[in-house]
């Protein structure tokens, strides 16, 4: 029995970690890119639960359907959004910054608040509802679904960096701005992308959250702390990193809820972030 | 000397206040002096030392907490209780700068929101601290003897006279040896290293001052609202507010915090009255738009804006002189025109930027 609720605990860790490692990578990204740290993450998630709700209800487009639609808005948006505002701070001092995507951050919410009222939504028997039995362990459909998405989606963007040229422009200018400029590559164009692929990895998760999480305009805030330690775990930048990274930050969340009660769920994590900090800045999987 | 003329001209209108105004726009005027004094507190470590705090809420709610934890359970006056929330938010920095001063930038900054929410966690859960339902400040005892009172105006003269306390702090920081070596660290660590001055342990005494002077800013506001709660002193937002007060302002300048809260304070209340009654957030959308435009255009606050304002001005001046200076030449040797002309138009520019 005992063995059995641990397991349960496990799978449903390492589900929810999956949907963290996508917000991470995303944010990762765009550190990565551009050292800057975007406190609007979650927001981008919280748009993309929006739109698949929208579609949903006045549509009745199931979210799964609506999945490409909505990360390829959430891209334009995350474009959109850098050649408004971030590309007037990239040289700017950190506090600027800092306060720029904070303010953004709030901007979102209000807006979100504003045009959808502060409700709790929720959609309702979408095509993945239910659960399954797997190997003795009850698994929620959505949740499941949500696993495998986020691992496609980060399969995907593992594939873009890796394989392709622009991946690799985007991979370099990472590593080194100045010689990825001297090279012929458009720095200008790859924080855009950046930008972009965070607001649309975001956006992805937050489609995939929105089968089973309440849907409303500060649900931003349960996932940017999570994100900024999965993103530290991983160590900045490193896209496979927040992968991992995101797994074991939900498996510990969920842990340490079982046994320690779920009040505390979050102060684990940030112990464990705070430490990681201290011993090992570089992330746990970063290199020294 | 311009600035001391205007800072005792905004003295004798702060002392004016009271007498000329009601009871709600005087609650306005406190939480302007509240706002400012807990920036003027940041701005020690944030400010003067460069070391982005986002979490000092954790040092407000700890003043609130221990003054008001020391009232209801003890009975102990609040005065001594202030004083010991400042000394044990002092002493709560200790672990706060040994966690977080080992990091630069970003990480620093992420990890004070880190600890400040762990802080908020543990008050939330505690039970005795009155946990999430919050703690009320009993009314049976009243006057100046136990800081609470049925009006307004005594907190008015407390909330002054605790943020001429804080800016006094500030002004003697800035004077002495402390002040540069706090801007030293700030803007040339490694030369500050290298000269011999210990980052760690005055980054720490940073630290430890802002943490004391914001934690009575805690205790006051619990002594003012009469009830607090994990959320109402504990909050990241409330943390991200007291950074924004200081850069709005000005970051390390004296009195940027106070022009910051003033103006702060007002839109978030202007804005609140004509359309918060909407309930549909357009107050947040104004006060977010006006963070990035700040953020974005003008990072180095109103103060700095202001300076560059006047050296623009100055540089004008400047410009106009050497025109002068140009029409004489002209009229002196036509040939030397083009060497002067080209010599007087870089340094203009060099002086407006």
């Amino acid at each position: 029995m005992t063995a059995d609720i641990l397991l349960q605990t496990l799978a449903s860790g390492v589900l929810i970690g999956l949907i963290y490692a996508l917000v991470a990578i995303g944010l990762t990204m765009i550190f990565g890119v551009m050292d800057i740290v975007n406190f609007a993450h979650g927001e981008f998630l919280m748009l993309g639960m929006y739109s698949s709700f929208w579609l949903f209800a006045l549509y009745a487009l199931d979210p799964m359907v609506t999945l490409p639609l909505t990360v390829l808005m959430l891209f334009a948006f995350g474009v959109l959004l850098y050649k408004l505002v971030i590309v007037r701070i990239i040289n700017a001092p950190m506090l600027s910054q800092i306060f720029t995507t904070f303010g953004i951050m709030i901007l979102l919410r209000g807006v979100a608040q504003f045009l959808w009222k502060p409700d709790f939504r929720s959609i309702e028997n979408s095509a993945v509802s239910g659960s399954v039995k797997l190997l003795g362990i009850q698994l929620g459909k959505p949740q499941l679904v949500a696993g495998v998405g986020a691992i496609v989606v980060t399969g995907l963007i593992y594939f873009f960096l890796n394989k392709t040229r622009l991946g690799a422009a985007l991979e370099a200018t990472a590593s080194d701005k100045e010689a990825a400029r001297l090279m012929g590559i458009d720095s200008h164009k790859m924080f855009s992308l950046a930008w972009g692929i965070g607001a649309a990895c975001a956006g992805a998760a937050g489609v995939l959250l929105a089968t089973f999480f309440p849907i409303f305009p500060d649900v931003g805030a349960n996932f940017i702390l999570l994100a900024f330690v999965v993103v530290n775990l991983g160590g900045f930048g490193s896209v496979s990193g927040a992968f991992w990274a995101g797994i074991l930050v939900g498996v510990i969340e969920v842990m340490g809820g079982l046994l320690l009660g779920p009040q505390y769920k979050t102060a684990i994590v940030l112990v464990l972030f705070l430490a990681v900090l201290m011993f090992r800045p570089q992330g746990l999987m970063g290199k020294a | 000397m311009k600035n001391y003329a205007f800072a005792v001209a905004a003295l004798l209108v702060a002392l004016a206040v009271p007498a000329l105004t009601d009871a709600s726009h005087l609650n306005m005027a406190i939480l302007v002096l509240m706002a400012a004094q807990v920036g003027v507190a940041w701005n020690i470590v944030g400010g003067y030392a460069g070391q982005v705090s986002l979490g000092h809420a954790a040092f407000y709610g700890l003043g609130a907490y221990v003054s008001t934890l020391l009232l209801v359970k003890f009975g102990v006056n609040p005065w001594l209780g202030v004083l010991g929330g400042g000394l044990i938010a002092a002493l709560l920095s200790l672990a706060f700068g040994w966690s977080c001063f080992r990091l630069k930038g970003h990480y620093f900054a992420m990890a004070t929101i880190a600890v400040a929410e762990l802080v908020q966690i543990f008050f939330t859960e505690w039970d005795y601290g009155g946990a999430a339902v919050g703690l009320y400040v009993p009314m049976d005892k009243q006057g100046w003897l136990w800081m609470n009172f049925a009006t307004k105006p005594p907190y008015y003269w407390l909330a002054l006279g605790l943020l001429l306390l804080t800016l006094a702090a500030n002004w003697w920081i800035e004077r002495s040896y402390l002040g540069y070596y706090f801007r030293a660290i700030k803007d040339e660590p490694d030369a500050a290293r290298s000269v011999g001055i210990n980052i760690a342990r005055y980054k720490q005494i940073a630290l430890s001052v802002s943490a004391f002077f914001t934690a009575i800013g805690g205790s006051l506001y619990a002594q003012k609202e009469l009830y607090i709660d994990p959320n109402s002193v504990l909050s990241t937002a409330l943390s991200i507010k007291m950074a924004l007060v200081a850069i709005l302002g000005g970051v390390g300048t004296l009195f940027g915090p106070v022009v910051g809260a003033a103006v702060l304070t007002s839109i978030e209340e202007f804005t609140r009255i004509f359309f918060g009654g909407t309930g549909r957030g357009t107050d947040v959308i104004i006060y977010a738009g006006l963070i990035i435009v700040i953020a974005v255009f003008y990072p180095t606050g109103i103060i700095g804006w202001l300076r560059s304002f006047r050296e623009r001005r100055a540089a004008r001046a400047d410009a106009s002189r050497q025109t002068a200076a140009h029409a004489e030449a002209q009229a002196a040797a036509t040939t030397v025109t083009a060497v002067s002309h080209a010599a007087a138009a870089p340094s203009v520019k060099g002086e407006a930027a």
